[in-house]
């Protein structure tokens, strides 16, 4: 069968009977299987779940029920977010055969919304990485260019998505991981606003910055999974009701930060988002320079808060309570020591990124540089939250390039730091909590492009509508 | 402040103390690796002495929400299946509780 392009001929197919809920889903699974051994964006198939869930579907419809939107729908998810029965490990060493033991809340609810859970996606260990090559369980590969990188740490979402292993997938954003590989990939990736998604059983990286989101080949796709994912939960305790704001789109000003255009920046890229944002002004919208003066310093105090969360959140991996235990641990017969059992657990079952900003975390809390480094990012981050409370007085949305440059080579950034350039442009809306999407925008060399929408906190309706606007003139 | 002679450099003896912090044990060619990979990240973050604070109070966090209480109710979370599902994959465990190598002579 021809595999649907979208959520929405899917959704027709299965009503017209064009083809049925499982032959849809066998015909996922079969593709996945033969292409994921160059690709690896699938760490495991779901495939008993996702059968017992299309017969449900197929019954519905034989039943001559109407099905919702997303009833029958192949969604991948992101391996640090925990499916019921199934192994998460984060793209770990150290949670190798874990076996989650319930639904993550956004799991929960895109099953009650009849959606197919296929399968969980590869990612950076941890979620911590720009290109997922950091997994304990080998680089994913870019479908543009198999030798280039997916973006990260979502690249196996992402890749799932472009190569249509999936209609649309669930990934975490903790510094631009949803948006930096859909950009990478030239799909659509959106970051809500903090606290409008539950994190309930999303593996922990760093608490007030990660958000879980969808990531799909088209914007109606892209909230028809967020409007499923979305709301408050008693679960987790950061979450709030997304309120309903009544947008206008007519006469809106758009912001363009002229930070986000400088050194850095590929030029080939540049002069496409600019062509792009151009189209903005074709059709109405007031396109006003502004300034974010202290973006400058948001990559050093992301850097600074990110690891810091990290390291406590990470603590809990200790060889005692579950996942890999290092044998020196193999009490009680031997007479190793609890301190050795964590050290050996540690240092064996995480990779190199996740060991370097756990010590770069501890370092930037310890005694006598909590104050240098700890306290000072959290207050340029205050700093950089009231830039964007400033500069939405005055215009209704920004524009940015969702990454400096396009997909690098795998293995071409090998000093950390300039791999932690790369989310340069998206770090800032996690600090600030906003809610911000990239959309595909053309390409620079042959690769994909993102364009950045940034809104206002809590108007992510507002973000979705513009991106769609946008995705409307860039046919 | 940052000041300079303060964190510029991280020798090897602080990312041995942090690792022994941190519960992760390194061997010498790692050690002298993460020194450098963490001093020029450290240098990085110098960057931030540029910006004027002193009037600043720092956040934590970006909802404002606080003091966020729910009944306590262990039926919620059925209790007994997902802990069940939890101490069974304990590395070590006798009856329900984690095991841990002896602490004490």
């Amino acid at each position: 069968m021809n595999l649907p392009e979208t959520i929405e001929q899917a959704h027709e197919g299965l009503m017209k009977k064009e083809f049925s809920c499982i032959e849809l889903i066998r015909a996922y699974l079969d593709k996945i299987k033969k292409e994921n051994k160059e690709l690896n964006d699938f760490l495991g198939l779901t495939e008993d779940l996702a059968e017992k869930q299309a017969k449900k579907v197929d019954d519905k419809i034989s039943r001559r029920e109407k099905i919702g939107p997303l009833e029958g729908i192949p969604i991948a998810v992101k391996d640090n977010i925990l499916v019921k029965d199934y192994e998460v490990t984060a793209g770990s060493k150290i949670l190798k055969n874990y076996i989650a033991p319930y639904d993550a809340t956004v799991v929960r609810k895109l099953k009650e919304a009849g959606a197919i859970i296929i399968g969980k996606t590869n990612l950076d260990e941890f979620a911590m990485g720009s290109s997922t090559e950091n997994s304990a369980f080998g680089v994913v590969r870019n479908p543009v260019d198999t030798t280039r990188v997916p973006g990260g740490s979502s690249g196996g979402s992402a890749v799932a998505v472009a190569a249509n292993h999936c209609l649309g997938a669930l990934g975490s954003d903790t510094g631009g991981s949803i948006r930096q590989p859909a950009a990478f990939c030239g799909i659509i990736g959106f970051k809500p606003s903090y606290g409008v998604v539950s994190r309930y059983g999303l593996i922990a990286m760093a608490s007030s910055l990660d958000q879980i989101g969808p990531l799909a080949r088209n914007v109606e796709d892209t909230r028809l999974i967020f409007d499923a994912i979305k709301g408050k939960d008693s679960f987790d305790s950061t979450t709030i009701e997304a309120k309903d704001f009544k947008n206008s789109t007519h006469h809106l000003r758009v912001g363009i930060p002229k930070e986000f255009f400088s050194e850095g920046i590929d030029r080939e890229l540049r002069e496409k988002v600019e062509k792009e944002i151009n189209k903005f002004s074709e059709v109405g919208f007031e396109i006003k320079e502004i300034s974010l003066p202290y973006s400058e310093y948001a990559l050093a105090a992301y850097y600074i808060v990110m690891p810091a969360e990290v390291s406590a959140n990470l603590a809990r991996y200790d060889g005692v309570k579950y996942g890999f235990s290092h044998p020196a641990g193999d009490h009680p017969k031997g007479g190793a020591s609890l301190l050795d059992l964590y050290l050996k657990t540690r240092a064996e079952g995480f990779g190199n990124e996740t060991r370097r900003r756990i010590m770069l975390g501890t370092y930037v809390l310890s005694a006598g540089y909590r104050d240098a480094y700890y306290h000072k990012a959290q207050k340029v981050r205050a700093l950089i939250k009231q830039d964007f409370e400033r500069v939405f007085k005055e215009i209704d949305f920004i524009l940015t390039p969702t990454t400096p440059t396009p997909a690098f080579k795998i293995g071409e950034k090998t000093d950390p730091l300039s791999m932690y350039l790369s989310d340069i442009y998206t770090v800032p809306v996690n600090l600030a909590g906003l809610p911000a999407i990239s959309v595909p925008c053309g390409k620079a060399d042959r690769l994909p492009v993102g364009l950045q929408i940034i809104g206002p906190q809590f108007k992510d309706d507002l973000v979705l509508e513009i991106a769609q606007i946008y995705e409307q003139l860039h046919q | 402040m940052i000041s300079k002679e303060q964190v510029s450099r991280i020798n090897s003896e602080q990312v041995e103390h942090i690792a022994r912090l941190a519960r992760i044990e390194l061997t010498e060619e790692e050690r002298e690796k993460f020194t450098k990979e963490l001093s020029s990240i450290l240098d990085y973050f110098e960057k931030l002495s540029k910006v004027d604070t002193s009037k600043i109070e720092g956040i934590s966090q970006v909802t404002g929400l606080e003091d966020v209480m729910r009944e306590d109710d262990a039926q919620k979370i059925k209790g007994s299946e997902t802990r069940n599902k939890i101490l069974e994959q304990a590395p070590q465990k006798k009856g329900d509780y984690f095991q841990v190598p002896k602490i004490l002579e």
